[in-house]
């Protein structure tokens, strides 16, 4: 809604359409309390939005300045109602949803600062919200947006989309937000599992949006969306029964979500088009190797070693070292997994990840150096970022204590 | 180029919601289009059949315009055209006409003092 009113009243109005949007909300809440919530309350939040921007685009003729390619339209009367109607079309709405994507991945902006403002504008999360997914405050969060906002008005004219150079010198930015947004939610600092499961969804709805338009349904976007199915399949298995974070050695892997599985497969197939091959093809082929094994034991690890050797060669960073050392330890033992990881370059990046240490605990104590191990997992659950990976180190821990004990 | 004003007459302000809104998309079309082509000096507004007359030194008041309906103005847009035969061909694509109402095209008088 908000993307769609800015489109009408410009960015540099982008605080006016939060406040119509705020106030129709106000008033739904008003209405809802004493007629009860009707069918449709999105469509019926719409309407009011609609409504309350008529209202005002009439009384504030002459003292807004609008988006200027619209501005004749809806100063006149012969075609405000008519181009308001269109304007809050479906496909209008998807379009300035788009819009607003790509303008929110200005390039003046941290990646961090696009993503926290693609929350708050276009999946309306609020800032408690948005702090609560990152584990931050209320104010940090709050000056983060007001200063994204900010440039984001500073930029005058919302990004065209029709464009089609600009269009595609903007679209990694907009890959690399969906993805960031994407992996706050997989593997994010907040323990609330509905917070997390939201974020993951939000960001594959942004990148379905993609999907629908010509323009950027581009073979990477293609296989961005298939990792993003491919990962959410396995969201239901992550957590046990009592709240537990999981590894993939430990998930029932019957709960996997076979129409994700079926999609991702699908849309991996798609992204094959063409000669590129981004770091979200090579994810999403790793991701594709692992949801298609029965089993750990039945996963194809050498398959996976040589992805992660590629995707080494497009995007190599230490956290991608590990996930390869880590495969490479199912594929040709512990010993070479720990020669692995000791080699890994810039590893002083990695010394602050807990899951470096975890695994470097998870092979020594698959190496029976139990209490090497359990020094390991004791520097990883000094490092935890929240409850579930502190029970979870805890659990390692523990488990080096009892076969120490079964070994003596 | 010169300006013109374009008046309407013989609007249907009967019609349903359903026409009407088909009724105004026809004018937004032609809008559009005029808009595009660089005619379109200010679009103007349609307006209310009834209001009030002022007249005369006694300046007294009354209910007007009192006109047949198909007389009264029913709305106004400025126009920029080469002279007034093209403003004149400009006028023919007016949705207007389609429900039997008129444009008048009168070009704007410069009043040289």
């Amino acid at each position: 809604m908000v993307a769609t009113l800015t489109r009408m009243f410009g960015v540099h109005n982008l605080a006016l359409a939060e406040d119509i949007v705020q106030d129709a909300f106000c008033r739904a809440l008003e209405v809802w309390r004493f007629r009860g919530v009707p069918e449709n309350p999105s469509a019926w939040l719409m309407a009011v939005a609609k409504n309350r921007a008529l209202d005002l685009l009439r009384r504030e003729r002459t003292a807004v300045t609008y988006e200027p390619e619209l501005a004749r339209y809806l100063q006149s009367e012969w075609t405000l109602a008519p181009t308001l109607n269109e304007l809050f079309a479906e496909d209008a709405i998807r379009d300035d949803q788009l819009r607003m994507m790509f303008s929110c991945c200005h390039p003046r902006l941290a990646e961090d600062a696009q993503v926290v403002l693609i929350l708050n504008i276009l999946c309306g999360f609020s800032i408690d919200e948005i702090a609560a997914a990152y584990l931050s405050s209320h104010a940090a969060i709050e000056k983060r947006i007001t200063r994204a906002k900010k440039v984001l008005a500073s930029s005058k004219k919302l990004f065209n989309i029709t464009d089609t150079a600009d269009h595609f010198s903007r679209l990694p930015a907009v890959h690399r937000a969906l993805y960031i947004l994407f992996n706050e939610g997989y593997h994010g600092a907040s323990p609330e599992a509905a917070v997390r499961a939201e974020l993951c969804h939000e960001a594959m709805r942004l990148a379905a949006l993609l999907l629908q338009r010509p323009l950027s349904a581009t073979p990477v976007t293609h296989a961005l969306s298939a990792l993003m199915c491919l990962d959410a399949a396995r969201l239901p298995a992550r957590l046990s029964g009592s709240g537990e974070l999981l590894s993939l050695f430990e998930q029932d892997r019957s709960l996997w979500d076979r129409q994700l599985i079926a999609d991702g497969l699908k849309l991996l197939e798609l992204s094959a088009a063409g000669p590129e091959l981004s770091e979200y093809h090579i994810e999403a082929a790793i991701a594709s190797v692992h949801v298609m094994a029965r089993s750990v034991e039945e996963t194809d690890w050498g398959q996976i070693v040589s992805l992660y050797d590629q995707l080494m060669a497009t995007r190599p960073s230490p956290v991608v070292a590990l996930n390869r050392a880590i495969a490479i330890g199912q594929h040709s033992g512990p010993e070479c997994a720990l020669e692995e990881i000791r080699g890994i370059a810039k590893a002083d990046h990695l010394v602050r990840y807990p899951f470096y240490h975890a695994a470097l605990g998870e092979f020594e104590l698959r190496g029976g150096r139990n209490e090497i191990a359990r020094e390991h997992f004791a520097n990883a659950l000094t490092l935890a970022r929240n409850p579930m990976e502190r029970k979870f180190f805890k659990q390692r821990m523990d488990a080096c204590g009892n076969s120490a004990q079964r070994g003596a | 180029m010169s300006e013109f004003t374009f008046l309407y007459r013989g609007r249907d302000t009967t019609a349903s919601p359903e026409q009407m809104q088909k009724t105004m998309e026809k004018w937004r079309a032609w809008f559009k289009e005029l808009g595009e082509k660089g005619h379109l000096k200010d679009i103007g507004h349609p307006l209310e059949d009834a209001g009030k007359v002022v007249k005369g030194k006694q300046k007294t008041i009354t209910d007007g315009p009192f006109a047949e309906a198909k007389d009264v103005v029913g709305g106004f847009t400025l126009i920029e055209a080469r002279d007034l035969q093209q403003a004149t061909e400009l006028a023919k694509g007016c949705p207007i006409l389609d429900v039997g109402g008129s444009v008048e095209i009168r070009p704007i008088q410069k009043l040289n003092m």
